[in-house]
């Protein structure tokens, strides 16, 4: 009972900091429907210059993390500037393989200029696990799951400002969000730039867990289970989520693993999106789309 | 200039219905396909065992998936466990004893039946969700010939390819495993060519312009989507298995992970949606452009010219291709097939600027 309670609730830590790596591909559809599939090489790139700015430049962590945030507003940005502003109206093929393209040019471009051996990105989180009861949890995802909270707190509130209601009015419609004067670009713009915070935050605590290295942007997984579970334009979904993906795969493997013999959290991961898709395509919380012809 | 006709006009319609209705075209692939078949003569070995074999085998797995990318429109990120699928069959039929070329076949229809399978789960969606589908398919398929040890011999292991020989030849001489690979393409070429003139090819282009206009006009669109999984599984597994016996001549789950699924995309990509000369175009540019300019990169570091780390040169075929993809995404959408229809467009009606092609 004890091992199932624990792995209960590391998974459940597990699943919300995937739901930061997710929160990120959800800002990003909601306002400009566009999945992006670089966002595990985001998180990446986010972790990378954290410890850059930490280690090699050797800025107290906290101002790091705040400068590489910044460093990947601009990214964003400048991502949004130059790629996916072309490739309004492309078929969607395009738009999933340009991101794709992105994620596979990140992973070749950080660790080529900085080294592909692991990073150690340090915290500051004690390495002794929790224990409550007889069950130990460990601190790092203790710390990743309540940011990974905070944050989606966060994003939900801020949706309910000036700005993030313009974001709403854009991702219900573009051409009748521009006949009010809302600047479509912009706001698309801005919310590339809030996924590139969100990597930050997912870069910094993914990297303290696992190192620094390229492993980051397999994250990308995972982060695609939760969002199609949760639904592509759901902030809220994005916790439900995390935390179904976050808990399936840690007890399921903790107890089938030892019988076939590894890697079934990526069975799990498959099987999740594939039933999804199977049954409710558009997820938990998502919006169905209507086609016409 | 060599096309001489300043724009095609037929007279009668056996002209406009020929394969290639140009007759300089027609010229042209008689020339190419001379100079495949005595590729052995003035190639050396290592020329043609690990430029021109890889190419047309992967020329021919990009053209299978191009049948269902660009003509019939289903999107497929798990193209590279269909050709696991047919690669792993196709060893263990020829293990149980049965001749290679039924294995062939049955590596083909395994591919087509479990392809089949996933495509029937993942054809009530499209677009994005089929992607998603699909991608989970490949990280299934993988996970399954990795765990199951019947299948991949236990795991970290590497099946080698036993001894075969394909109508009566030994396939042991790099010359004999060059004309395997080259009769497989050319085979899949065909095919693909005229599936684009048949009633099924047009049913496949009208379900993939718009699936409730065509069902609205009696396609049935369901029937033809599977059809068209079922077509491009085929071909993508019995690639796999000659990708196998011709070229690797061994099998390990990871060389049909998810980044070759992604290459093979790329390479439609790149080559031009639904093009067969694109998919040509789009194998070798995406197999031999990031070597090139690692080799063009390494060169102008041993000159001096400019400072580069090891690390960073072994790290230059990622970042090139991902440039590559996004450059092409970017700037010629339509791929290298529109690029080369352009230059033939302009000698095809040539001393004129415009006609009709």
């Amino acid at each position: 009972m004890a091992y199932f309670l624990e792995l209960l609730i590391n998974g459940a830590l597990t699943g919300l900091m995937y739901s930061l790596t997710a929160l990120g591909i959800v800002l990003i559809y909601k306002s400009a429907g566009v999945p992006n599939l670089a966002q595990g090489a985001m998180v990446m790139i986010g972790a990378y210059a954290i410890w850059m700015l930490a280690s090699m430049a050797g800025l107290p962590l906290y101002l790091a993390i705040a400068l590489a945030a910044a460093a990947m507003f601009g990214f964003g940005l400048l991502a949004e500037r130059l790629l996916l502003r072309k490739m309004v109206g492309q078929p969607i093929i395009m738009i999933v393989m340009l991101t794709l393209g992105l994620e596979i040019f990140l992973r070749g471009l950080g660790p080529g200029l900085l080294g592909a051996s692991p990073k150690s990105l340090d915290l500051g989180i004690p390495l002794t696990p929790v224990i409550v009861g007889d069950v130990f949890i460990n601190r790092d995802y203790l710390v990743g799951g309540i940011v990974a909270m905070i944050l989606v707190g966060l994003s939900l509130l801020f949706f309910r400002t000036r700005l993030g209601t313009k974001l709403r009015a854009v991702s219900d419609d573009h051409v009748s969000s521009w006949s009010v004067g809302i600047s479509v670009e912009r706001a698309v713009g801005i919310s590339w730039g809030l996924a590139g915070i969100s990597a930050v935050a997912a870069g910094a605590l993914w990297g303290s867990v696992q190192g620094v290295d390229w492993t980051l942007s397999t994250l990308l997984f995972p982060a695609v289970a939760v969002v199609i579970l949760g639904g592509l334009d759901s902030i809220i979904g994005v916790l439900v989520a995390g935390l179904i993906v976050g808990i399936l795969g840690s007890v399921i493997p903790g107890y089938v693993d030892p019988i076939v013999g590894g890697g079934t959290r990526d069975v799990v991961t498959s099987l999740i999106i594939l039933f999804t898709i199977m049954i409710r395509p558009h997820g938990i919380f998502g919006r169905e789309d209507i086609e016409r012809v | 200039m060599f096309y001489r006709l300043s724009g095609v006009h037929h007279t009668r319609y056996e002209t406009a219905r020929r394969l290639w209705p140009v007759p300089t075209d027609r010229w042209q692939v008689w020339i190419l396909l001379a100079l495949a078949v005595a590729a052995p003569l003035y190639m050396s070995d290592l020329y043609l065992s690990s430029y021109m074999l890889p190419w047309l085998v992967w020329s021919a797995a990009a053209l299978s998936l191009t049948l269902l990318m660009g003509i019939a429109g289903q999107l497929h990120f798990g193209f590279a466990a269909v050709m696991a699928i047919g690669a792993y069959s196709s060893i263990h039929i020829v293990r149980a004893g049965w001749p290679f070329e039924i294995a062939l076949i049955g590596a083909g229809l395994t591919a087509a039946f479990i392809g089949c399978l996933f495509g029937a789960a993942a054809l009530r969606v499209k677009g994005l969700y089929l992607v998603m589908a699909t991608l989970a398919m490949q990280y299934l398929v993988d996970w399954v010939i990795i765990n199951v040890p019947a299948i991949s011999g236990g795991a970290q292991a590497t099946l080698q390819t036993p001894d075969v020989t394909f109508l009566f030849v030994p396939m042991q001489s790099d010359a004999a495993l060059y004309y395997g690979a080259l009769l497989w393409a050319v085979i899949v070429t065909l095919l693909v060519l005229n599936i684009k003139r048949t009633s099924f090819g047009r049913a496949l282009v009208a379900v993939r312009d718009k699936d409730y206009a065509a069902s609205i006009i009696g396609v049935n669109s369901f029937k033809y989507k599977l059809l068209a999984f079922f077509t491009s599984s085929f071909l993508g597994g019995v690639s796999g298995a000659v990708l196998a016996f011709c070229y690797y001549q061994a099998v390990t789950p990871e060389q049909f992970g998810f980044n070759v699924s992604i290459q093979l995309v790329a390479m439609v990509l790149v080559g031009g949606l639904g093009s067969v000369i694109g998919a040509y175009l789009g194998a070798g540019f995406v197999l031999l452009a990031p070597i090139f300019l690692t080799n063009v990169v390494a060169y102008a570091a041993i000159q001096g010219w400019l400072s580069v780390s090891t690390n960073l040169l072994a790290h230059i075929p990622l970042m090139a291709y991902g440039a590559l993809i996004i450059g092409f995404l970017l700037f010629e959408p339509l791929g290298l097939a529109k690029i080369y229809d352009n230059i033939r467009k302009y000698f095809l009606v040539w001393p004129f600027r415009h006609s009709r092609s």
